[in-house]
């Protein structure tokens, strides 16, 4: 059996010797280079382009521009299953090229040549004439009345606006003896960083589009392109080999309907369109800048009366996955400390900024850094311990979600903060802390998260898989869903190893994806490839397994009730006699002169159910006061993510969580200029990712109750390792320092101002803007 | 794929100076971690480029009979962190070194480029300062040596003529023997970064240890170019080793900075942090030396 082995990667040896090949190293060298050309202005019009000395570049192919799109067919771009119901589906509100800039990088035209050189050099000397608006980048001014309007849709720039009343708000905070805590808190716009840039090529053959893409989500980029270009969705053919990380950009269709517009435009020649990093941070997607005020009415015992959130999205120019990241975040508030008296609001809000969509956690970062910085400062205004307060009141074990029609079975609260407070001593270092001074200072903080995986019941969730024998008693293995790093095809391979009863090494996956040929999945999103995925190969496994099995009771006269299939051989289930090989078995049945068969099976799993997985981060921190650094000393981050199908590649996923949610705590922010929105540090040096020299050595814990709608008792884990280390970061900030940081990151900047505030240093020097 | 017009490679330091000379608007490039940066954002699309990468001579670091520490341009920062002769006279030039960007970045980059690129937030140019050193520069007319100090003019900006080569750096012995030193570079991470502010002290301790005979101190990021804080200087030299004199020399050093405020962070940011700097840089300075603070 494989499940729950730490087996090794099944493409780590092409990974590490360079074979194996990604998007760029498979597009031909013949290739036209497509660079694209951004507008220079956060809000305004298209007037005219000039092209003139453009076009005099030698190989310079085409030069084409928003007025060259005849047909103007909107699209929406995140990677989600296509929904029936129109009212129901994503906002169409992109075009390959627009006239109308939304914000600075919109993309307003574009230059196909023969190299890099030629398209970068007639990049420079394009000059756009442009009719300028005023433009916002903060998300409350976007809201008021007379601030610059992005869609006339959407007065304003509310993209959506919901609400969540439970009890009676109002009236329960009447009661007497309730003590208030209330605070804003704020994350800032970020970007994926995965390493390799989003990149894509198209090419036509028999007059369809063939594109190459590194995506997360191949045949959503089939219909999507289809829609945008106006074609019939079967005239497209995607292809998705191995990518280098995605985190959630690659769910949102980028640049493919572009790509394959220049394609068409250019006679169908192979069109590279290959994003520079500094596009990557600006024209692609970002995660969604954060803005939350928070109000508690507790009681002295430790329990809450009431509770209310309101909470501002910003959206970015266009919308993408729109306000279902808020909702995420209203949910998330609501269930982790359930409450009789609950008021939510969330507003998903347009402004002149880069496009928000999907990036690992999906907003329970967001709402986590406020939810748990704010249970923290509840604890302390209580004179209570934060990890006992929280006990007190986390979700729990039997709580009913009436919407999702799930139930929390297992104790993973309790269970993830005694494993990860063990793990880093956290009685023994709170107390040790508890009176210190001088400059340099330690503490410990606790955070926990909130998950939900996987996009049932809001969306469709479904997976295929195929298989096929192979003469030798080996498999093929076919799925919709995709390895983008993560190491799904690994534990794909693994469960379909256990599932059919062959050794792994015979399980051969087809790791790309064509949607010519591989199955229908929606793609990696959600933290569901393992679960979903689980469901289609366990479903496909049995039938296959079934097939064989009735062909070996054929060939070997045994009832099949009496044969099993173990280690790649047919074997009698009374003694365990090993009766034949299945290689033997596959040939008899492929090439038998009375009834030839080839052994496959396929099938799609329809999946209803969408588990928690929940956890928690401690973390230990060293502030140098004076310097206004935090130096991470110890984190461990604590996961109920169900029985592991790989320990290992489980740990690796949760390391760099972690160390996502290390940059997201204390050094990454995406920066706009105020006077012309343009962003000012879109590269790697400026925008400060956090180093391995940043980083302790980083802690993986687990549980493991067994999940029980899974097929191998699996769920998700993908996203929530970043979920809860910023607000740990930062109660152990507050532990060392009594300085409660509400904004992040953490980093020296924003240190030296609540430090000063506190009145921890510079006590004579005035704090300046 | 770099957008640059021709490369000529050059074999001697005459080669190159005759190039210089015969393609005026040519950029010298070296191991590249700048230029090549430069090409791809458009800056210098389209350059001649003169290469002395190839230019052996002008590599590596030297012991002269007087002395002095000849210090090739082309030198990397990984060798510089590791050269024995650094390592042993002046070891806060190889922390300096070690501190530049990453290792891969270490191996590719010079210490000549590092001074020719006129930035004022450069890792070896403070610690060159305080070493009082001075910079080689050779043309058509020969070898000319002019202090450091006086090479930058403004940021981005070095007194290099059109014909000229950066042939050596050269650390004058008066200037290190005795002296300890300390280099403290701030950024916002720990390593790929830029310093906010960098600070580069050394001192000479009176033979007692209980007095400072003689302080340098240089600072990165504040200014146009890197500077010397001599009124700084003046506050600590000669006093004891006290916290007084510590505070007097790091509170001095905020009337001779000009940090500026931008989207990075601000002028009063960076004013606590170089003055927080200065202390830090000098306590350990001293520490160094056999010394230690006392009340």
């Amino acid at each position: 059996m494989y499940v729950g082995k730490p087996v090794k990667r099944v493409d780590a040896f092409d990974k590490v010797t360079g074979r194996a090949r990604f998007t760029d190293d498979l597009c031909d060298k013949s290739a036209y280079i497509a660079r694209i050309v951004h507008s220079t202005i956060a809000h305004g019009k298209v007037v005219s382009f000039d092209l003139a000395e453009a076009r005099k570049v030698k190989g310079v192919v085409k030069i084409l521009t928003c007025f060259d799109l005849r047909e103007k067919h909107y699209f929406g771009t995140p990677g989600h299953p296509y929904v029936l119901d129109p009212a129901q589906r994503d906002v169409e509100d992109r075009l390959v090229l627009t006239d109308t800039v939304r914000f600075w990088g919109d993309d307003i035209a574009a230059v196909v040549a023969e190299n890099e050189v030629a398209a970068e050099q007639a990049l420079r000397l394009i000059k756009v004439q442009y009719e300028e608006y005023p433009f916002v980048l903060d998300v409350q001014e976007a809201m008021k009345d007379g601030a610059p309007q992005l869609h006339a849709a959407f007065p304003n720039n509310i993209l959506e606006h919901t609400g969540i009343r439970e009890g009676d708000y109002a009236k329960a905070i009447t009661e007497p003896g309730l003590i208030k805590v209330e605070g804003w808190y704020e994350t800032p716009t970020m970007q994926h960083c995965h390493i390799e840039n989003h990149i894509c090529y198209a090419e036509m053959k028999q007059n369809r589009i063939h594109l190459v893409s590194s995506t997360q989500v191949p045949h959503v980029v089939r219909r999507v392109v289809g829609q945008a270009l106006g074609i019939d969705w079967g005239r497209i053919r995607v292809v998705k080999p191995y990518i280098g990380g995605g985190f959630g950009n690659k769910q949102d269709i980028l640049y493919e309907p572009l790509c394959a517009w220049l394609c068409m435009q250019v006679g169908g020649h192979l069109v590279k369109l290959d994003v520079p990093r500094e596009e990557t941070f600006v024209c692609n997607r970002v995660r969604h800048g954060f803005r939350g005020h928070i109000i508690s009415w507790v009681r002295p015992d430790g329990t809450f009366a009431a509770r209310k959130l309101e909470a501002f999205s910003d959206q970015g120019a266009y919308a993408s996955h729109g306000h279902a990241i808020c909702a995420v975040e209203m949910a998330a508030f609501r269930q982790t400390y359930p409450c009789e008296n609950v008021e939510i609001d969330g507003w998903t809000v347009f402004t002149n900024k880069p496009v928000a969509g999907a990036m690992r956690g999906y907003g329970v970062p967001q709402i986590m850094w406020a939810l748990e910085s704010h249970t923290d400062e509840i604890a302390a205004a209580l004179g209570q311990d934060p990890i006992a307060f929280r006990r007190r009141n986390l979700m729990p074990l039997g709580y009913y979600d009436m919407f999702g029609h799930r139930k929390l079975a297992a104790d993973s609260y309790n269970q993830c903060l005694s494993k990860a407070m063990e793990a880093i001593g956290y009685d023994r270092k709170r107390e040790m802390y508890r009176h210190q001074t001088g400059n340099i200072r330690r503490g410990t903080g606790a955070a926990v998260f909130w998950f939900d995986t996987g996009t049932w019941p809001f969306l469709l969730e479904t997976s295929s898989c195929r298989m096929a024998m192979n003469q030798d008693g080996s498999m093929q293995l076919q799925l919709g869903e995709t390895e983008i790093g993560q190491g799904a095809d690994t534990v794909f391979s693994q469960m379909a190893a256990d599932t059919v009863g062959v050794p792994i090494e015979k399980v051969h996956i087809v790791s790309a994806q064509d949607t010519d040929v591989a199955p229908f999945g929606t793609g990696a999103y959600g933290s569901r490839q393992t679960y979903s995925a689980g469901h289609s190969i366990r479903k496909t496994g049995l039938q296959l397994k079934q097939k064989i099995l009735e062909k070996a009771e054929k060939l070997l006269q045994i009832s099949s009730a009496d044969l099993n299939i173990v280690d790649g051989e047919i074997i009698h289930i009374a003694d365990g006699a090993v009766l034949m090989d299945l290689g033997t078995l596959v040939k008899e049945v492929q090439y038998s002169r009375s009834g030839s068969c080839h052994l496959t099976a396929e099938s799609t799993a329809h999946i209803t159910a969408a588990p928690y997985t929940l956890g928690c981060t401690v973390a230990e921190v060293e502030v140098d006061i004076a310097l206004c650094k935090v130096r991470l000393l110890n984190i461990v981050n604590c996961h109920d993510a169900g029985v592991l199908i790989n320990p290992a590649l489980a740990e690796a996923q949760v390391h760099g969580g972690m160390s996502m949610g290390i940059g997201y705590g204390l050094s990454e922010k995406l920066v706009f200029d105020e006077k012309t929105g343009r962003p000012v540090n879109n590269n790697l040096l400026d925008y400060k990712l956090s180093t391995f020299m940043d980083h302790p050595s980083l802690r993986a814990e687990f549980v493991e109750n067994r999940e029980v709608t899974g097929p191998f008792g699996a769920k998700g884990l993908g996203e929530p390792p970043v979920a809860s280390v910023a607000p740990a970061i930062g109660n152990a900030v507050y532990c060392a320092t009594g300085v409660r940081l509400k904004k992040l990151p953490m980093d020296p900047p924003n240190l030296y101002q609540a430090f000063c505030e506190a009145g921890l240093i510079c006590d004579e020097r005035r704090v300046d803007a | 794929m770099y957008d640059f017009k021709a490369l000529y490679e050059a074999k001697s330091v005459d080669e190159a100076v005759r190039l210089r000379r015969g393609h005026p608007g040519a950029r010298i490039i070296a191991g590249g971690s700048d230029v090549l940066i430069r090409i791809r954002n458009g800056k210098w699309a389209g350059a001649e480029l003169i290469s002395i990468h190839g230019i052996d001579a002008l590599r590596g670091v030297k012991l002269e009979d007087d002395g002095t520490i000849r210090i090739g341009p082309l030198t990397s920062f990984s060798h510089l962190a590791s050269d024995p002769v650094i390592g042993t006279h002046i070891p806060v030039l190889a922390e300096a070194a070690n501190q530049v960007g990453s290792p891969q970045i270490r191996n590719i980059g010079t210490i000549g480029g590092n001074i020719c690129n006129g930035s004022p937030a450069a890792d070896t140019p403070p610690t060159l300062f305080v070493l009082d050193a001075q910079v080689e520069l050779t043309g058509t007319e020969g070898a000319r040596r002019v202090p450091v100090r006086d090479f930058y003019i403004r940021a981005g900006v070095v007194d290099l003529k059109p014909d000229e080569l950066l042939t050596a750096v050269l650390v004058p012995g008066e200037a290190y023997r005795g002296y300890t030193g300390h280099y403290i570079k701030y950024a916002m991470r720990e390593a790929l970064d830029i310093s906010v502010v960098s600070c580069s002290v050394n001192v000479k301790l009176t033979e007692d240890k209980k007095r400072i005979e003689n302080v340098r101190a240089a600072f990165g990021a504040v200014g146009p170019v890197p500077l010397r804080t001599p009124g700084a200087e003046a506050a600590a030299r000669g006093g004891e080793t006290t916290e007084r004199t510590v505070k007097a020399f790091a509170s001095a050093v905020l009337g001779e900075i000009s940090p500026w405020s931008d989207w990075r962070t601000s002028k009063a940011f960076r004013e606590h942090i170089a003055e927080e700097l200065a202390a830090r840089a000098l306590i350990r300075s001293i520490e160094l030396g056999g010394g230690g603070i006392h009340a």
